[in-house]
Parts: C-alpha cells; sequence; structure tokens
C-alpha cells in the first residue's frame, strides 16, 4: 500500500514535470511501474463491470474512441488512453492523471487501446475480460516480422480474455482465432454486409494460407454487420434481417475503413452493455465523435481546410487513398523511416499511387522523401517539388496553393512534426487532447 | 484491379496486380510494335513470396524495359502453373515461412528448368527468402536440413536472432542501398563470390562483411527496399544481359534521367556509413 501510494505520488510527479517539458506520454508510466511493478493489477482491480482491450493493425485509436463514446453516452464511466500512446506504460500514465492516492481507478470500465506486442504484456498483468481484435496487415515489419507472427500475438491475447471477444467476421487471420478462445468465453461477429464485400480486397491482407479445413464463420442476429446506403450514410445490422439496427447514421470522419471502425465499436459497445444498450443513443454518439488527430483532422489554414492524413502501412495508405480519391486536392506526402514510422520504406511498392495521377503531387518530404517521389515516378505521378526539410516543405506547400483545399499524407513522425508546426500557428488543440 | 485476380484453370490463382503496372502487361505484343525486342520477364510467386515491396522490382523492370525502347512482357509463375515457354529475365522474392512451404513442391518441379537457363546465361535476381531457395540448403533451428536449388554455392542456418535494418554495399554495379529484414545466417561456399561487400549492415551473417552471392547473371541478396528502384545501375544491368539473350544484339540503351533514385541511394549512403 505504501509502495502505491509512492508509485502513484512518483508518476504524478513526473506526469506533472512531462507535461511542463511538453514531452513523451510514457515517461510518467515508466517511473511509476519501477516504483511498483504490480501498479497496473492494482490500479484497475476496482473496475467493475470489464476491461476491454482493442488490438488489431488498422484502426485502433479510431475505433477506441468510438466505444468509449458509445459507452459513455450509455452513463457508464469509462477509463481509456486517448493519447494514442498504446503501450502499457502510456495506460499508466494517462491513468495517474485520474488515480486517488489509494491507487485504484474508479471506473465502471476500462478501454485500452493497445498494439499486438503490448496488448500482450498487459495481458501478462490483468487478464482483459474482453478484447475486440480489428484485422492483421503488414505494419512495421521490423517491429512484429512476420504478419503470421502477428496474428499468432492476437491469438494468445484472445486465450487469455475471460469473457468475451468480438473478431472480423471478414479477416481470415482473425476469425481462425475462434477457435483459440477458452470455453465458456463468448465469440461475437463484427462485419461487412454481402451488398459491399467486394470491397473487401482493398481493406485487408492476402492470407495464403489455405489448404486446410478452416471454415468462414456466418453472422447470428448479435452480431453486427455493416450496410453503407452511400458515401457517408450508413446502417449497422443486428437482429434477424436487420431488425435492431443501429443507423442510418454519418460519420464526422469519412471513409469504408471508418464504417468498418464504427460497426466493430458498436458491437463490441452492444456485447458490453446487453439489454441496456439502446441503438439511438448509440447511433447519436457515433455522429458526434471527432476524428482523432491524424485521422482526417482537418486545420484551417487562412480560410482553407488542410487534411492530416496518417499512413503507416499499405493497407492503410491504400484505404487513405481510396477514401479521399473522390475528392482530389492539392498534396503533399511525408515519409519519415524513424522506428515509430517503421523503418522500411519497401511498402511503399505495395501501394497504387495511380488516384494521384491526374492532380499529380505538390511536395514530397521527409527523411525519404526522394524515395518517395522516386516511388511516385513509377506510377507516372508527377511531383513538383522535393523538399526533405518538414518545415519548408509545408511552407513551399501552403504557399503553392493559397486558394484551395489541401491535404497531407505523413507517417507517424511526420506528422507530429508538422502538427507542432501547425499548433504554433494556428488554432489547433494540443497533441492528446480533445478539442471541446 | 481485380481483373487480374481471376482463377486459372485448374484451380491456380490467377495474377496479383503489380502497382503501376498496366493490365496488359502479360501480352504479347504484335509484330509491328515490338520496338527493339522483346523481352519475357518471370516474377516467381509473386502472392507468396514478395512480401515487403519486392513486387517493385518488378515494376521497375518493367518500366524500364520500356523506356529503353524495348517491350516487356510480365509472367506470374504460380505454384502449379505451367512456366512460361520463354523467359530472359527471372525475378523472386521474400516470403514468410508460410508462403516458403507453398512453393517448396512447385520449385522442385521446375529446379532443372531453371538451373539450365541459369547456366545459358539467363539473368535473375532472387531477394531473401528467395536468395535462401537457390541455395544447397536451409538449415532451421532445430537442425533440420532442407534442400535447395543450388544454383547459388550458399547455405543458410536459421537463427534465433533476425537481421534487420537499413544496408549500404560496394558491388560491381557501384554502392547498392537496401533493407535486410531475415532470420537466417548465410555462408558463402569455397570460391563462391559475394554480391557486394557490406558498408552498413548486417549481409550475410553479420560476421564476413560479405552480402548475397554472385554466379554468371544469377544474384541472390537479402535486400529489400525495393532493391531495383534505387539502383538503377543494377536494374540495367539485368536488363542489359535479358536484351542481349532475347534479341541476340548487345543491349541499345536509352539514356535516362535518373535524378531521383542517385538523390535517394546517396542521401542513405551519407546517413549510414560512417567515415
Amino acid at each position: 500500500m505504501v509502495r502505491t501510494r509512492a508509485a502513484v505520488v512518483a508518476g504524478k510527479a513526473a506526469r506533472m514535470a512531462s507535461r511542463l517539458r511538453g514531452g513523451g506520454s510514457a515517461l510518467p508510466g515508466l517511473v511509476a511501474e519501477r516504483v511498483d511493478p504490480g501498479f497496473l493489477a492494482h490500479a484497475l482491480s476496482r473496475v467493475s463491470d470489464g476491461i476491454v482491450v482493442v488490438s488489431g493493425t488498422n484502426g485502433k485509436t479510431t475505433t477506441t474512441k468510438m466505444l468509449v463514446a458509445v459507452l459513455r453516452a450509455h452513463g457508464r464511466t469509462v477509463f481509456t488512453n486517448p493519447t494514442g500512446s498504446n503501450f502499457t506504460r502510456g495506460v499508466i500514465s494517462s491513468m495517474l492523471g485520474e488515480l486517488p492516492l489509494h491507487g485504484r481507478l474508479r471506473a465502471d470500465l476500462a478501454v485500452l487501446e493497445l498494439d499486438e506486442a503490448h496488448a500482450l504484456k498487459f495481458a501478462a498483468t490483468v487478464k482483459p475480460t474482453h478484447a475486440l481484435l480489428l484485422n492483421v496487415a503488414r505494419d512495421q515489419l521490423d517491429r512484429f516480422a512476420e504478419i503470421d507472427h502477428t496474428a499468432g500475438l492476437l491469438a494468445s491475447l484472445a486465450e487469455q480474455t475471460t469473457q468475451g471477444v468480438v473478431l472480423n467476421l471478414d479477416d481470415s487471420f482473425i476469425s481462425r482465432i475462434r477457435d483459440r478462445v477458452a470455453s465458456g468465453v463468448s465469440v461475437t461477429w463484427f462485419g461487412v454486409d454481402e451488398s459491399i464485400a467486394d470491397r473487401l480486397p482493398e481493406l485487408q491482407e492476402q492470407d495464403v494460407r489455405f489448404e486446410d479445413d478452416f471454415t468462414p464463420p456466418t453472422a447470428g442476429p448479435d452480431d453486427g454487420l455493416l450496410k453503407p446506403h452511400d458515401e457517408r450514410s450508413f446502417s449497422i445490422l443486428f437482429g434477424e434481417n436487420g431488425s435492431a439496427a443501429v443507423g442510418p447514421l454519418e460519420l464526422q470522419q469519412r471513409g469504408l475503413a471508418a464504417m468498418i471502425n464504427a460497426t466493430a465499436a458498436t458491437t463490441t459497445a452492444r456485447s458490453l452493455l446487453g439489454t441496456c444498450f439502446d441503438p439511438r443513443v448509440a447511433a447519436e454518439a457515433l455522429a458526434a465523435v471527432t476524428p482523432p488527430f491524424g485521422r482526417g483532422e482537418v486545420v484551417m489554414v487562412d480560410g482553407q481546410p488542410l487534411e492530416l492524413v496518417l499512413v503507416k502501412n499499405p493497407a492503410g495508405f491504400t484505404v487513405a487513398l481510396g477514401t479521399y480519391g473522390s475528392t482530389p486536392v492539392a498534396t503533399m506526402v511525408a515519409i519519415n523511416d524513424n522506428y515509430a514510422d517503421g523503418r522500411d520504406v519497401s511498402w511503399l511498392y505495395d501501394v497504387s499511387f495511380e488516384s494521384l495521377r491526374d492532380r499529380g503531387v505538390s511536395v514530397t518530404s521527409g527523411v525519404r522523401g526522394y524515395d518517395m517521389a522516386l516511388r511516385l515516378s513509377y506510377d507516372d505521378v508527377t511531383v513538383d517539388a522535393v523538399e526533405t526539410d518538414l518545415d519548408r516543405a509545408l511552407d513551399a506547400f501552403l504557399a503553392r496553393h493559397p486558394d484551395e483545399p489541401k491535404r497531407i499524407f505523413c507517417t507517424y513522425t511526420a506528422m507530429m512534426a508538422l502538427r507542432r508546426t501547425l499548433a504554433a500557428r494556428y488554432d489547433l488543440p494540443d497533441i492528446g487532447e480533445e478539442a471541446k | 484491379m481485380t481483373a487480374h485476380d481471376e482463377t486459372q484453370p485448374g484451380g491456380i490463382p490467377g495474377d496479383v496486380p503489380i502497382p503501376g503496372e498496366p493490365a496488359t502487361s502479360a501480352r504479347v505484343p504484335d509484330a509491328d510494335h515490338e520496338g527493339k525486342g522483346v523481352i519475357h520477364v518471370v516474377h516467381l510467386y509473386p502472392r507468396e513470396m514478395s512480401i515487403y515491396g519486392d513486387l517493385g522490382n518488378t515494376r521497375a523492370i518493367a518500366a524500364r524495359i520500356r523506356r529503353h525502347g524495348y517491350v516487356p512482357v510480365v509472367h506470374q509463375h504460380h505454384p502449379g502453373g505451367e512456366f512460361p515457354e520463354q523467359a530472359h529475365l527471372i525475378l523472386g522474392g521474400g516470403g514468410q515461412d508460410s508462403g516458403q512451404v507453398r512453393v517448396e513442391d512447385d520449385l522442385e518441379r521446375i529446379a532443372d528448368r531453371l538451373r539450365s537457363m541459369a547456366d545459358a546465361g539467363t539473368p535473375m535476381l532472387m531477394i531473401c527468402g528467395m536468395y535462401q531457395l537457390f541455395g544447397n540448403a536451409f538449415i532451421t533451428v532445430e537442425g533440420k536440413r532442407l534442400p535447395g536449388l543450388g544454383i547459388l554455392d550458399v547455405t543458410t542456418q536459421g537463427n534465433a536472432k533476425r537481421m534487420i535494418g537499413p544496408v549500404v554495399l560496394s558491388t560491381d554495379f557501384g554502392d547498392v542501398v537496401g533493407y535486410e529484414n531475415h532470420s537466417g545466417s548465410t555462408t558463402l561456399g569455397d570460391g563462391q563470390a559475394p554480391f557486394g561487400t557490406v558498408r552498413a549492415g548486417q549481409g550475410n551473417n553479420g560476421t564476413d562483411r560479405t552480402e548475397g552471392a554472385r554466379t554468371g547473371n544469377v544474384i541472390g541478396s537479402y535486400l529489400h527496399g525495393p532493391i531495383l528502384p534505387a539502383n538503377p545501375a543494377l536494374a540495367d544491368a539485368l536488363i542489359g544481359y535479358a536484351a542481349k539473350l532475347a534479341t541476340g544484339r548487345p543491349f541499345e540503351p536509352v539514356p535516362q534521367d535518373d535524378g531521383l533514385a542517385d538523390e535517394a541511394r546517396t542521401r542513405q549512403v551519407r546517413r549510414l556509413v560512417k567515415r
């Protein structure tokens, strides 16, 4: 107990110090973890209605935000890690702001976004009651090495989950995990309605492991299926023949991927809330969710919208190009190769950039700005300028297109740097804080 | 995009899209549209063995063949499929273990054809997993010996530790940059030439500063990136061998503007090589 109190105090102090420096979100968590290794388990011991882990390659941040919004709209108090620092220490760091000194969190539910490897580290300390597993795609292969390995990490997470898992019906890396959950643990599915099944290949990874007897699952009444009505409007079908649908509704964030994330979040919320789930409340909550920073966030620059789109792997970049391809605007692409970006830029050759061909790209930037321009040249996309320095590239981009909407596709650290510059000049919420 | 992905007769999966390549990429041109000559390119197992953007090599080769005034025909060879009758340049990439297992039987089936083409001077570029399979053997961590094609005199030992990171090499084709990501540790046989000497990174095994292997016009390497776009001298060398094989005449190149590739490459060399 004394030790926990010391950990909370030390962690809070580190959190204050790192806030003052405007710095990283994982350091205070590291301090608390050093002082009391059992900290996390203790802190979560009084969370009564469930500890939910959201994992998978793409859409974790958006889905987590939507799930939390739907649960809160139903009157639940929810602890989450909203900074997108999806590591165990990031979870502890964000917890420190809310913890009383006895070190136990007061919340009905905890909803935590964790990447595949850190989800397992977390499960080693605290067994999740529920897990939502989104998808498996090539991402930062220098960290996880192989897709099969990544899928294995998620399967292991599902095995350690104690009450219920929510799985992606359409991603066979995920749907196979069905056979790995413990007996008595419920399996709920989310997926797309057959009317749009032909759009799945643009969203996910090729699974080369056939020649086995795996039969894909079919959806039941408690499983959620996405049915889009047009580019923006959609419903999530539940019940016999969709009799208990959520929607029609429109999200603030565009694109099919965001609709699938909403389907995953809603299916999970419904399984957590049971009979308390209200489709109307859920639809209202989803419609009010603002895009997390960097996921289609819009900054107003001199009266024109500038959209920041995070890209980190072939599936994500392909979806982003498909989502925004219908409205071509002035475009910049910024590629860095730090650890958080993925150090290997080979994946750019698994993305087709043909949708940028008509309009061309104004500037490529980042440490690998020349590699990006070279990549685009092989898709016959013209590039007006290459400027590896991000601030100079941003200035050139804004100056070239003063009176029109603009869009920047960027890797993680490039986005952080660009956002820092934009925040200094324009009205932007701080990273990790929500615009009210 | 989905037009490529149709199942062929006999249940053999169809071609995968190669980003940037036209849908007619695999079509043989009419006699009056052959340019300086038709060069048949074969990508081995694109579905199973091209995980780290290695299809970009095939796109770069096809695009540059066109820029040099020749006409490429891009074939994709899938497990169980019929190997193309004509083949002047062969490319292969890296895969996961599950992909590697799926191609082993087929590779054995076409082994004699590949060996005789290698002997006849057909240029081949085999990256990562396919480089290992072109060697004598792969010995797993458990000590099990899986035989390879033996076109390159190299042996690979499975390893618990992965060698991952950016690489710079000195090669017969000048500086070459790329990215390695392999757990196999490869040793060259006596007299086997490497593809290059490591200036930054690990290479074949992290100890002897060799990277890849080269026998005649067959090159094996661990380098993704993909390797060809940023290293056009290597791409053009392979095209040159293939053009001669296809036409019977010496390669007639057209001068290329490789400014972007040269910037991308020299910047990586400057970042990575400690002086």
